[in-house]
């Protein structure tokens, strides 16, 4: 804590930190206040005398069942649902083997192999995004789920394995040694040894994978053409948007329910994924 | 050879109930392979086939549907031409430093308060890390609405508290557009860095700064002189993969502007997508995506390097 006198503390640390917390959430305070106001209040100018922008005394559903029931909404939530989970459990999957190949394993080539996923770690999906359209399209996957599926994994495992081998370089050789000479085969022994001393790793990689896989667009918004096909991110903003009308109400409410599963999640494993977050950058 | 293969009879002789599978990944060498193989058939398929086929694209007159012949050169020297595309490459290099500066800056302050004991803290961090856990799109949204200039809940708040007194186009007005997005963005940036520097700041060894304090250094000295070199590699991975996702950023500009106004927020990802998938010019927008791969090799080696130099010391 801050020594001396009581302002000090006050400004040096509880005022900065409030006007933070003030800057980073007021989005999202904001988002919940507009999907429940009604359309009279929300096209109210803010030089209007009566315009009040932090409440509403007139709070109103319609935004959310509009959203529900008029919109394909729930059909894009189903969509981000299924592709973010196969997208993680595939990574996952591969993720595990690779970082336990390169963390425990010797053999030629081994090092370069290292280097080349922490390279594609790197590479930004805007780089690619156009060329790999086109092998989407030969392979005659536009416009279905697999197109996301099958590309999320490019920056889903080398996060992945990244992250697990940082897990099982932690994890002592001689637990697999002596498993071995107990009579269990390399195979055995990693996957009944090794694998569960790692599962709190493999829980921050798939929760953090699983927010990247929910959070991407660009992919999703090049690969993805038809309404019925979409993720909640291209849905929101290429449905609700009609010409150059925007449904504020709606898509207010689509961002903030759109953010519910990711929030959830988040919110019971927040511990798991800082540990993820904070893995992913250590070099 | 020779001596592994004496190994594996021996491995053989000792376990001679077990299948020829089993035993092929006894060998580490074919272990490996097995293990590796699915990895390297998706990064294989999905990122080396297409950087292949997109430097091919680049130097072909490729359209959408149509294959295109071999022009050599012509689509990059076409960009060095393209008045569009020199502001592009300008406007990413404002957006990616001031961003940056902006985050660390910010970024270091919150980890730094987060760092001190007080009531409510996990509640605390685990709020403050929000902005980047929410999908980007979807907030981003929320601020394009706060920006819009009729409804701006910002320009009201500036009004009441006389700062203003007309209306801020604040994505309207080609001047303040680019500004707007950067807000965005640091706004986005700032929980990752401050819950990543905060990792590394709990890994400093407090009897460190107790040290410090004793020998009567002031607090700003303090942190110049033992926190700060203490926390530099954290920070150097940090800003690394940082300034890369910046470099390459898309979706906040794609949904606040588009590009606009008049190409004042255009980055290298937005006019690749308004031209290879907008317009169909498959070869120049692969182009135009591609003039970023020597910038990030320049900015991942300067900083790789970089970052060994300080874990060296």
């Amino acid at each position: 804590m801050i020594e001396g006198a009581k302002w000090r503390r006050w400004v040096y640390f509880y005022i900065p930190l409030g006007v933070f917390i003030l800057w980073l959430l007021f989005p999202f305070y904001w988002m919940l206040v507009t999907s429940v106001r009604p359309d009279r209040e929300l096209y109210r100018p803010w030089m209007a005398p009566n315009y009040a922008p932090f409440w509403t005394s007139h709070p109103t559903l319609v935004h959310i069942t509009d959203l529900l029931t008029q919109t394909l909404f729930i059909r894009w939530m189903a969509n981000t649902l299924f592709i973010a989970i196969v997208s993680t459990l595939i990574s996952l999957f591969c993720g595990l083997l690779a970082g336990y190949a390169l963390s425990r394993l010797k053999f030629p080539g081994g090092g370069a192999l290292g280097t080349g996923i922490f390279i594609t770690y790197l590479v930004p999906q805007t780089l690619l995004f156009i060329p790999l359209a086109n092998i989407i399209r030969n392979f005659k996957l536009g416009d279905t789920p697999w197109a996301l599926i099958l590309t999320y994994p490019t920056f889903l495992i080398p996060f992945c394995t990244w992250l697990l081998m940082g897990y099982f370089k932690a994890i002592p050789r001689e637990l697999e040694e002596c498993a071995r000479i107990d009579g269990a085969t390399r195979w055995k022994a990693m996957l009944y040894i090794i694998f569960p001393i790692a599962v709190p790793g493999i829980l921050s990689a798939g929760i953090f994978a699983f927010t990247l896989s929910w959070n991407e667009f660009i992919y999703a918004l090049v690969f993805l053409s038809s309404a019925e096909q979409k993720t909640v991110s291209v849905g929101v903003t290429s449905e609700l948007v009609r010409g150059d009308v925007f449904y504020w109400g709606q898509l207010m409410a689509g961002a903030l329910l759109g953010s519910v599963p990711v929030a959830f999640i988040y919110s019971f494993f927040v511990e798991y994924y800082v540990a993820g977050l904070t893995g992913s950058v250590k070099g | 050879m020779a001596v592994s293969d004496v190994i594996s009879q021996r491995a053989y002789v000792a376990a001679p109930q077990r299948s020829a599978a089993t035993r092929l990944l006894e060998d580490e060498r074919w272990l490996a392979a097995v293990l590796l193989l699915p990895t390297v058939i998706l990064l294989g398929l999905f990122i080396a086939y297409p950087f292949v086929e997109g430097v091919w694209l680049s130097v072909t007159d490729a359209t959408v549907g149509v294959p295109g012949h071999f022009v050599g050169l012509a689509n990059f020297t076409a960009l060095l031409h393209d008045s569009i595309f020199l502001v592009a490459v300008q406007n990413t290099f404002v957006y990616t430093v001031v961003a940056t500066v902006f985050k660390l800056a910010l970024g270091l302050w919150l980890a730094l308060l987060l760092n001190r004991h007080f009531r409510g803290k996990a509640f605390t961090r685990a709020f403050v890390l929000l902005p980047f856990i929410i999908p980007t799109v979807l907030s981003t949204f929320a601020w394009k609405w706060m920006f819009d200039p009729t409804f701006s809940v910002i320009n009201w708040t500036l009004f009441q508290l006389g700062l203003i007194h007309s209306r801020i186009n604040w994505l309207g007005d080609p001047s303040l557009a680019l500004i707007s997005v950067i807000i965005v963005n640091v706004w986005r940036g700032v929980p990752f860095y401050a819950i990543s520097l905060l990792a590394g700041l709990q890994t400093i060894n407090p009897e460190l700064q107790e040290a410090a304090a004793i020998d009567g250094a002031r607090p700003w000295q303090r942190f110049w002189h033992v926190t700060w070199p203490l926390l530099l590699p954290v920070t150097m991975v940090v800003v690394l993969f940082s300034v890369i996702q910046t470099f390459a950023d898309f979706q906040l500009v794609y949904v606040l502007t588009g590009g606009g106004p008049a190409n004042a927020t255009q980055l290298f990802a937005t006019y690749a997508y308004q031209i290879g998938v907008g317009t169909g010019l498959l070869s120049q927008g692969a182009a135009v995506s591609l003039a970023m791969f020597p910038f990030l090799l320049i900015i991942v080696v300067v900083q790789l390097l970089y970052i060994r130099r300080v874990e060296v010391h």
